[in-house]
């Protein structure tokens, strides 16, 4: 019991702390260091949750590849700091902090207002997490949107090809 | 198994043409005319096969689609709104030096992302659906990748739109929170019965609502449409602002009406009510000050939004009368609004020129057919008979009205009155002014363009003097 | 045999929070970069909604949402690079305030 309730405070600080980094850093690069941070951050709040294999792809997918990709396109592009994070916009940025502010309190309100009375995971949860337990659902019951997401993907690949190519050749 | 896919054909056929089709893009040399006429065929099919479905009604691959009947019917209405932007997209591609043949496949992708969208029976399909068709106008807007404008309204596209994802997933995840479910039906089951935890359920549709609202450029979060329609090829905005809208409401329709019977305080449907009437008075007044056309269009874009969601109001009112109004009013608009911004892309000069609402003086000397069609087309945007705008405003009207919404009503003819200004201002402009000196002289023919003029055209008069036919066909669908 | 675990809320405001933060981000900062990262934060957000309600209901429903929700971050995120690296050819910037059209 106490293990969760240490590990749960770890990571869920360690999950804020570097959100909050991520918004404030000026280098792009380390904005971008920060959010690997938190995916792994995440990663260890979904073991806790039983959740070992979207844990793992948590890591493979978007600390391995998203974030790769993107820290690839911010050295490409050779981006330096913002000089002006926030003066410009000062207006923008308390609204924008009023507005996050407000938010929290709703939320915080409406989820701890009243008590869910939900304090344990269910023994059903122990299976649905594994690699067998996703992979019987996904190919089964979830066949229809897993050929759909595949299209996303086609459509995703032909576009950024498109868009990242270099000159059209008159044709 | 053999049953779900021969039901859902129309999905699977177009889906699977598409990827052929990117397939022999890739390997045939200067294949624009073969893509061309493959993307064509595949959308008559489409078609044929989503006529073939529309009798019947059930769900396939384990209750995650529907199949025929609603989703059908908007199979039908995305293939038309494709065909007609492909046919007017060869002159003007041609024109702006632009390369066709990834277009042909990304039209197809968005249009299998918008039929599965309509098809959803489950807030996941719904979300996949959603994605397909937003990556496909994201990469579109940008398709004039050397225009820095069309690049700019890309990223704003791109930037808006995904953050409007990050508040729809998350009203989907507390509404699955809330009801233990994806699936429509055990949502509406959920919705009636018992609720786990009925404020997460009100915020999860309250994030759903915004989602959902910024996709049909409803008030507050219509700001990326003028922009967007803007900068974007103008064959691009005539296939976004039709059949995108189109897919949107296909999604919103559903939505509302599952989530209603947890309404029960009204909350929602006041809500609704007020982005309506928001939503039209904003897009109509803003449309009065625009120079652009391509802008103005864009307005009255959003303005067509807020009247459809009259139609959500009374659906979430329960009245039989807003499916019915809003499935009417959507085939008009696609005809209209489509028909429009044809002809704005038959006058569009490369550079961006020729899009200027003081271009249009004098359109009827030099080009007396296209202007008599841009007359027909803007009467019909607002409302007036006999066109097919006049009948579809006049559905919707009613059924607000018998949902018991008097003041909504009020303010939807207030702005239709406005909106007449800027409609007619441009027949005026098109018939009594005398051409400035400046304007274009060449004359060029539409080309194939003019198939697409000459059918919205058609259904745009026949919509509006025969309503009680596609009425009818409503009727035997959705039983009134 | 059933886990103790923390209580569900404490996920929930964790996620909303972190929600939030997203957000901020998203309307404050210039760089579409950043603000690509940021919208990224807000669906890993919803990704931990997600999993604790599939977890603490014992239904598989919203973990396999996860996957798809992680599928279109993948996507989105070759497209909008693409875009900004389409951006940058012609206007040599990634700010989102000096691009005309942006002024939101």
């Amino acid at each position: 019991m106490s293990t969760t309730v240490i590990l749960f405070t770890i990571l869920s600080i360690g999950a804020i702390a570097s959100g909050i980094s991520l918004v404030t850093r000026r280098n792009p690069v380390s904005a971008a260091m920060s959010l690997i941070v938190h995916f792994f951050m995440l990663a260890g709040l979904y073991l806790t949750l039983q959740a070992q294999f979207v844990a793992i792809i948590q890591i493979l997918v978007y600390a391995g590849a998203i974030m790769v990709l993107v820290i690839f396109v911010i050295m490409l592009l050779n981006l330096g700091k913002e000089e002006n994070l926030t003066e410009k916009f000062s207006m923008r940025t308390t609204l924008a902090l009023a507005l996050g502010g407000l938010f929290v309190v709703q939320f915080l309100t409406a989820f701890l207002g009243k008590k869910t009375g939900m304090n344990a995971l269910p023994e059903k949860s122990m299976s649905i997490g594994t690699t067998e337990g996703i992979g019987n659902v996904l190919f089964t019951q979830y066949l229809f949107p897993f050929e759909a997401i595949s299209l996303l993907l086609l459509a995703a690949i032909v576009g950024s090809i498109l868009l990242a190519k270099r000159k059209h050749e008159a044709s | 198994m053999e049953q779900d896919f021969l039901l859902s054909a129309p999905i699977t056929f177009l889906s699977i043409m598409a990827t052929i089709l990117m397939v022999v893009d890739a390997l045939i040399k200067k294949s624009s005319k073969i893509t061309f006429t493959l993307s064509w065929l595949t959308l008559g099919i489409t078609g044929v096969l989503a006529a073939w479905t529309l009798k019947h009604n059930g769900t396939a691959f384990n209750g995650m689609i529907t199949v025929g009947s609603f989703g059908a019917f908007f199979d039908i209405l995305f293939c038309m709104g494709a065909l007609l932007t492909l046919i007017a997209a060869r002159p003007y591609m041609q024109r702006e030096n632009l390369e066709h043949d990834e277009f042909h496949s990304l039209i197809l992708f968005a249009v299998s992302g918008m039929m599965i969208m309509a098809h959803a029976n489950s807030l996941l399909i719904l979300f996949i659906g959603i994605e397909i068709m937003s990556v496909c106008f994201y990469i579109l807007s940008g398709y004039m990748r050397s225009s820095v404008r069309s690049v700019e309204a890309s990223l704003k596209y791109f930037l808006l739109g995904a953050f409007a994802t990050g508040f729809l997933v998350y009203g989907m995840a507390l509404i699955y929170g809330a009801t233990g479910s994806f699936d429509y039906n055990q949502i509406f089951m959920a919705a009636q019965h018992e609720l786990r935890f009925p404020s997460l359920m009100m915020i999860g549709i309250g994030l759903l609502l915004i989602g959902l609202s910024f996709k049909a450029a409803a008030f507050p979060f219509h700001q990326w449409a003028p922009d967007v329609y803007q900068g974007a090829p103008t064959v691009v905005t005539a296939f976004m602002s039709t059949a995108g809208k189109i897919a949107a409401f296909s999604a919103f329709m559903p939505i509302v009406a599952i989530v209603s019977p947890a309404d029960t305080e009204m909350k929602i449907q006041i809500i609704l009510a007020i982005i309506s009437a928001a939503t039209m008075l904003v897009g109509n007044i803003s449309a009065l000050t625009q120079t652009n056309i391509k802008r103005m269009l864009a307005y009255s874009s959003v303005a067509h939004a807020g009247y459809l969601m009259m139609g959500l109001v009374a659906i979430s009112a329960h009245h039989a009368r807003g499916v019915s109004g809003i499935l009417y009013y959507l085939s008009a608009y696609l005809f209209m609004q489509l028909g429009a911004f044809v002809i704005v892309s038959i006058l569009e000069r490369s550079g961006e020129k020729n899009l200027e609402i003081e271009d249009y003086a004098g359109l009827s000397k030099r080009h007396p057919v296209l202007a008599a069609l841009m007359t027909i087309f803007m009467l019909s945007l607002a409302g007036i008979p006999p066109f097919a705008g006049f009948f579809g405003k006049y559905y919707l009207f009613t059924a607000a009205i018998e949902s018991g919404y008097t003041w909504l009503t009020i303010i939807a003819v207030i702005s239709s009155i406005i909106s007449v200004y800027f409609y007619i201002g441009l027949i005026v402009k098109m018939y009594f002014t005398e051409p400035n000196e400046s304007g274009e002289s060449t004359q060029q023919l539409p080309g194939i363009a003019s198939i697409t003029l000459a059918v919205s055209a058609v259904a745009v008069v026949f919509l509006g003097l025969m309503p009680a036919g596609l009425l009818d066909v409503i009727k035997l669908l959705f039983g009134n | 045999m059933n886990l103790q675990s923390i209580p569900l809320e404490y996920y929930l405001s964790l996620s909303a929070i972190m929600f939030t933060i997203g957000t901020v981000g998203v309307l404050t900062r210039r760089n579409a970069i950043i603000i690509f990262m940021c919208i990224e934060m807000m669906l890993n957000a919803v990704n931990l909604t997600l999993v604790s309600f599939s977890a603490f209901m014992g239904d598989s429903a919203g973990q396999m949402f996860v996957f798809f929700v992680m599928a279109v971050a993948a996507a989105e995120a070759a497209v909008g690079l693409a875009i900004v690296l389409a951006l940058f050819r012609v206007k040599q910037t990634v700010y989102v305030d000096e691009i005309n059209i942006m002024k939101w």
